[in-house]
Order: C-alpha cells, then structure tokens, then sequence
C-alpha cells in the first residue's frame, strides 16, 4: 500500500530500490542453493566415475566370477578376478576393530555421560577428540612398528604350543604384517567416535528417567545400563554403524601394515588385504587409463561405497526403528 | 499410619543386596577410568614413539632438504611447501562453498523433496570412505577435466572431502544463534541477506572457523585420497612461486605443479624396507602429528573461548 501523502517520483524510487533488491536477494540465493547442490554434484559425479568404469570392467569379467571367485589377481598371470578375498580381509579387520572399539567406546561413553564429573568430562572429551584427529597414516606407522612387535612379543610364548594344537589356525611365530595389529589399532581410532556419538545420545535421555530409577532404589551402573542405554539405544546403534562404515573405509592402516596380499581367509592372524588397501596398492603403481587393472579399482571402489551405503541404510533404519521420543 | 514390621533378616538382606550392587556400581567406574586412562595412554604412546624414534632427524637439516635416496640426506622441504599450497586451496574453496550451502540448508531452504535430497547427501557424503574421492579425483578430476596430477587436483579432492563437516558446523552455529537477534534486524527493514550478512555470520563466525580448522586437519593428514591421483613421493623441487616481481606479481602456475604433502612423504617412508628410513617417518610423523594436534587444539581452544564468552 502506498501513502498518499508521498510524492509519486519518491513513490518510484522506493519501487525501484525494492525491486532492485528482490533481484539481488534472488540472485544471492540462488548462488547459495548452488553452493547447497554441489553436494548433490558431488554424490552423482562419483557414483557416475565409479559406475562407468566398472561397466568396463564387468564388459570383459562376469559378474559371478566377480561376487563369486576366490581368487583376486588381476596383477599377475593369470589374472584372477574374484572380490572375495578383499571382501573378507575388510570384514576380518572391521570384527577386530569392532571388538576393541564397541566395549571400549560404549564403556567410555557410559562413563562420561552417568559417572564423571563435569570437570574430568570437560578434560577427557577433548584428549579423545585429538585421538579422533590423529592422521591414519601415523596410526599405521604405530600399528606396523608399534603393536604388531608388541603382539609378536605376546604370541612368541604361546605360539608353538597353540599351533602344534591347531595348525591350521594358529602360525608357529605371527608374522610381521597381519590383521590383528591393524585392526586394534583401527579400533583405538574408531573408539572416539563411538564414544562421543553414543555420550551424546545418552545424555539426550532426561533426567527425570534416570530420577524415577534411583527412586526405585537403583544404583548409577543399574540405571545406567538398564534404563539411560535402553534409551539411548537408537542413538548408540548409529554410533556403532557409523563405526562400522568408518573402519570399513579405512585405507591407510591396512594398507601399511596388514600386507597386501589378498588372501581368502577370515584368520586375523594371518596378512591379508582390504577393498581399500588394493586400490593404494594399484595406485602406487603406473597404470595405464583404460586397461583392465586401471579398471578393477573402480570396481573394487564401487563394491566398497555399496558396502558402505547398506551399513548407513541399515543405521538409519535402526535409528528410526528404536527412536523414542521424549 | 499402620507400623510395618521388619525383620531382621529382611533387613539385613535388604543391606546386603544395597551395598552389593554399591560395589559393583563402584568397580564400574573404576573401569570407565581404566578405558579413558588407556585412550590417553594410546595417544601418549603414540607421541612418544614418534618423537622417540625421530629425535635423530628432527633438526634444521631436516626441515630444509629435498627428498633423497640416501636417509641422511633426506628431508620434508617439498612435501611442507606442498602441504601448505594443498591447503590453501582446500581451504579457499571449502570455505565459500561450504559456508554457503550451510547458509542455504539452514537459512533458505525450504521444506520440500530437494531440500531432503541435499540433506541425505551431506550425510551421505560424510560416511563415504576417503579413499572414494580420491577415485573421483582420478576418474574426474585428472583424467575428464585434464587437471593432471596438480596441487589443484588435490586442493579440490580435499575441499570435497572436508565439505560436509564445514556444512554441518556452519549450520550449528548459525542454529545457535538466537531467533530474537533475526527479528530485531527484520523489525528495523534489513532484507533476509542483510540479517545474514551483518548480524548472523558475523556472530557465528568463531564457531564456523572452529569446524573449518578441524576439516583442515582431517585435510592434511589425509594420504589416501591423493595416493590414488598418483602424487610423486619423490620431489626435488618446490613449487613455482605465487608471487613474481614482474607485473601482475601474482602467478597462479604453482596450481598446476606435481606435489607431495607431508602424510604421503611418510606413507613412503613407512614402507621401505630399510630400517633407516622408518627413523625418518617418525620424525615426518612427528611433525605432522604437531601440525594436527595443534590445529585441533587451537579448534578445541577457540570453542571453549566462544562458549564461555557468549551470553544470550
């Protein structure tokens, strides 16, 4: 509405300086929705590289071969085609980075979230976040010459015993590149995450949940296991998925100290190497663009953001499967 | 009010079971400690170690050589220049479009199909493994756009990478920032950008310049991203230089240099055989362990500052 006591050119020039700025405020946002959608780009330019390549790949590889082989040579003569060792070098270090990380990570978050005071919280949580920071390529220098001597000492005892009782399972001396190592470490990695992920959840829970559970005669550990981490459950369970994506992508620990020969064998006591550590290996070498073993990396690549995807699928529908409302 | 009677026994039971489950309440907490003393121990182990096993190397020698085949000779000059020009390009290109696409995702964008399909996407993008973009980086950046194996390559491989934490910082702080501080600048005609602009960023701006920091770090020391792009582990030469003395004084060649940066060196110190040269990786991860431990400290430092200062 325009007030008639404005002159009519005023009228016009606060008609043109409006209009002028709508035009620059649509013009803002729509660089920042630009800026928004890059993400987008992002996420469909690697689905296309990865997907155009590997349609290549399986042109002149079945498919079956692929899922199903057991044989991953594609460096040498013959060439073997097979996903599965790579496949379950990854799953053998991922377990193991599990089975260190879940119990620590989750006792750590329970920890910091019902038991310590705000004051050692405030000191713990960032040590832990500068254990998140840490380069994964020192975590492997630490995993190669660090923990595997370390275990190696620890095994040497008990090795001939064990395996003169299980051959098949247990090697006279642990070899210096193995599963075990780097998977601790990818534990020790992952654990901060875990942790800080699983805190938060929990102590979203109200105060009044774990109130009604003292006044039932609870104690901090009763309540904290029975009523704030049932709670928080849908919130832990994305940590812990999130921890498995996380240590199913890792490259760099693997690759420097988990040997990289792909072997078929779900043994962590014996070297093998993951979907990412195989790309590391073909990369340092000179492939030429185009050829088979340029492709197979793309495959591999795409075998592992699949991987990927299905553990984030399942984490969100876990999430919401469990989410409580308060 | 009727007397209950209680038993002795009942009692006693009663006492015992409370100062049983008291114990084991207790002996939980002494385990929580042991696991956050363990996580400390891993992280001065590994700090340690490192300055430990590098102490021989870590001198003024070090810092100012080329790499080399002889271990007494060889140093991190190339891959420290290398890492600070991958940075700046990571962080100029990060910034503006991470800033902004935050900005849009918690300011502008409205509730529909193509708001959501972005929002899964910086979620998704977050969970990808890195090693993933430094396919992209191979596929697209070097072999369809022709960028070669150049320090723009890796700026924009590592931008892509830190984008979803810089996005997702961004929005928590511009989220923190209080609605009345919006409607007091609509109240006096400031058109949306104008709040923005003036009153909203510049608020949030110690927040948004804590998550950059912790991208950057994640960003340098990042190997495998650019191990797949094929940055050379071996270079003698730096950079041309960003600035000239003839006119414009600026040159931009230094984009398109070959490079190494500092994880790499070490990744390929790492995994020679020769023992000698494990000495210098520690004293390689010795220094980039500082450079991230610092640029997190100063992160953690700047939040801690920012929360206490502000009072809403």
């Amino acid at each position: 509405m325009t007030d008639p006591s404005l002159p009519s050119s005023k009228v016009a020039q606060y008609t043109q300086k409006k209009a002028t700025r709508e035009l620059q405020e649509w013009l803002i946002q729509a660089v920042l929705f630009l800026a928004g959608f890059s993400c987008v780009a992002t996420t469909i330019a690697i689905m296309y590289i990865l997907i155009s390549e590997s349609v290549f790949f399986f042109q002149q590889i079945s498919i079956w071969e692929f899922l199903t082989s057991t044989d991953w040579s594609p460096l040498f003569d013959p060439p073997g085609y097979g996903i599965l060792p790579l496949v379950s070098g990854t799953l053998t270090t991922t377990l193991v980075a599990l089975f260190v990380a879940v119990p620590m990570g989750t006792i750590a978050a329970i920890y910091l979230s019902e038991f310590a005071s705000a004051k050692l919280r405030e000191v713990v949580k960032p040590i832990l976040e500068l254990l998140a920071g840490i380069p994964t390529v020192v975590y492997g220098y630490f995993a190669l010459l660090f923990v595997t001597p370390a275990l190696q000492w620890l095994y040497a005892p008990m090795g001939p015993f064990l395996s003169g009782r299980f051959p098949d399972l247990f090697p006279v001396e642990l070899s210096g590149f193995n599963m075990l190592g780097p998977g601790i470490v990818m534990g020790l990695m992952i654990t901060p995450l875990i942790s800080s992920i699983s805190e938060d959840a929990m102590r979203a829970v109200p105060i009044g949940l774990r109130e009604g559970s003292y006044a039932m005669g609870a104690t901090r550990l009763q309540t904290a296991l029975r009523v704030v981490f049932p709670s928080a459950i849908s919130g832990i369970s994305a940590a812990y998925i999130l921890g498995i994506s996380r240590a199913v992508g890792e490259t760099m620990i693997v690759a420097i100290a988990a040997g990289l020969q792909p072997t078929f064998t779900f043994n962590p006591l014996e070297s093998a190497a993951t979907i990412t550590a195989y790309i590391v290996q073909v990369s340092l070498g000179d492939l030429p663009y185009g050829s088979i073993e340029y492709q197979t990396i793309f495959a591999a690549g795409l075998t592992l953001v699949i991987v990927t995807l299905v553990f984030n699928i399942i984490g969100y529908f876990l999430s919401r499967r469990f989410r409580e409302t308060y | 009010m009727a007397h209950v009677e209680i038993s002795t026994d009942s009692f006693q039971q009663t006492q015992a079971s409370v100062s049983r489950r008291q114990l084991i309440s207790g002996l939980f907490n002494v385990v929580g400690l042991l696991v956050i003393l363990v996580a400390t121990l891993v992280l001065l182990a590994l700090v340690i170690q490192l300055v430990a096993q590098g102490a021989p190397r870590l001198n003024w020698k070090f810092f100012s050589s080329f790499a080399s085949s002889d271990y007494n000779e060889a140093g991190i000059l190339a891959p420290l220049v290398g890492s600070a020009l991958v940075m700046l390009v990571t962080a100029a290109i990060a910034v503006p479009l991470g800033v902004a696409a935050g900005i849009y995702l918690e300011e502008y964008a409205p509730k529909n199909w193509l708001s959501a399909l972005i929002e899964i996407n910086v979620t998704n993008l977050a969970g990808v493994p890195s090693i993933v973009y430094g396919l992209l980086a191979l596929g697209f950046f070097n072999q369809t756009l022709k960028l070669g194996e150049s320090i723009v390559t890796a700026g924009l491989t590592l931008a892509l990478l830190i984008l979803p934490i810089v996005i997702v910082t961004t929005r928590e702080a511009l989220r923190a920032i209080p609605s009345l501080l919006r409607e007091a600048a609509y109240a006096l005609g400031a058109s949306k950008w104008q709040v923005i602009w003036d009153h909203i960023l510049p608020y949030s701006s110690g927040s948004i310049l804590t998550g950059v920091i912790i991208g950057l770090s994640r960003a340098i020391g990042e190997t495998a991203p650019l191990i797949t792009i094929g940055a050379l582990t071996f270079i003698a030469f730096l950079p041309p230089s960003p600035v000239k003395a003839e006119f414009p004084f600026i040159s931009f060649e230094w984009l398109q240099a070959p490079f190494t940066v500092m994880p790499i060196q070490m990744f390929n110190w790492v995994s020679r055989p020769e023992p000698e040269f494990q000495i210098n990786a520690a004293a390689a991860g010795a220094v980039l362990i500082f450079m991230t431990l610092a640029m997190n400290g100063l992160a953690i430092y700047l939040r801690y500052r920012f929360r206490k200062g502000v009072k809403w």
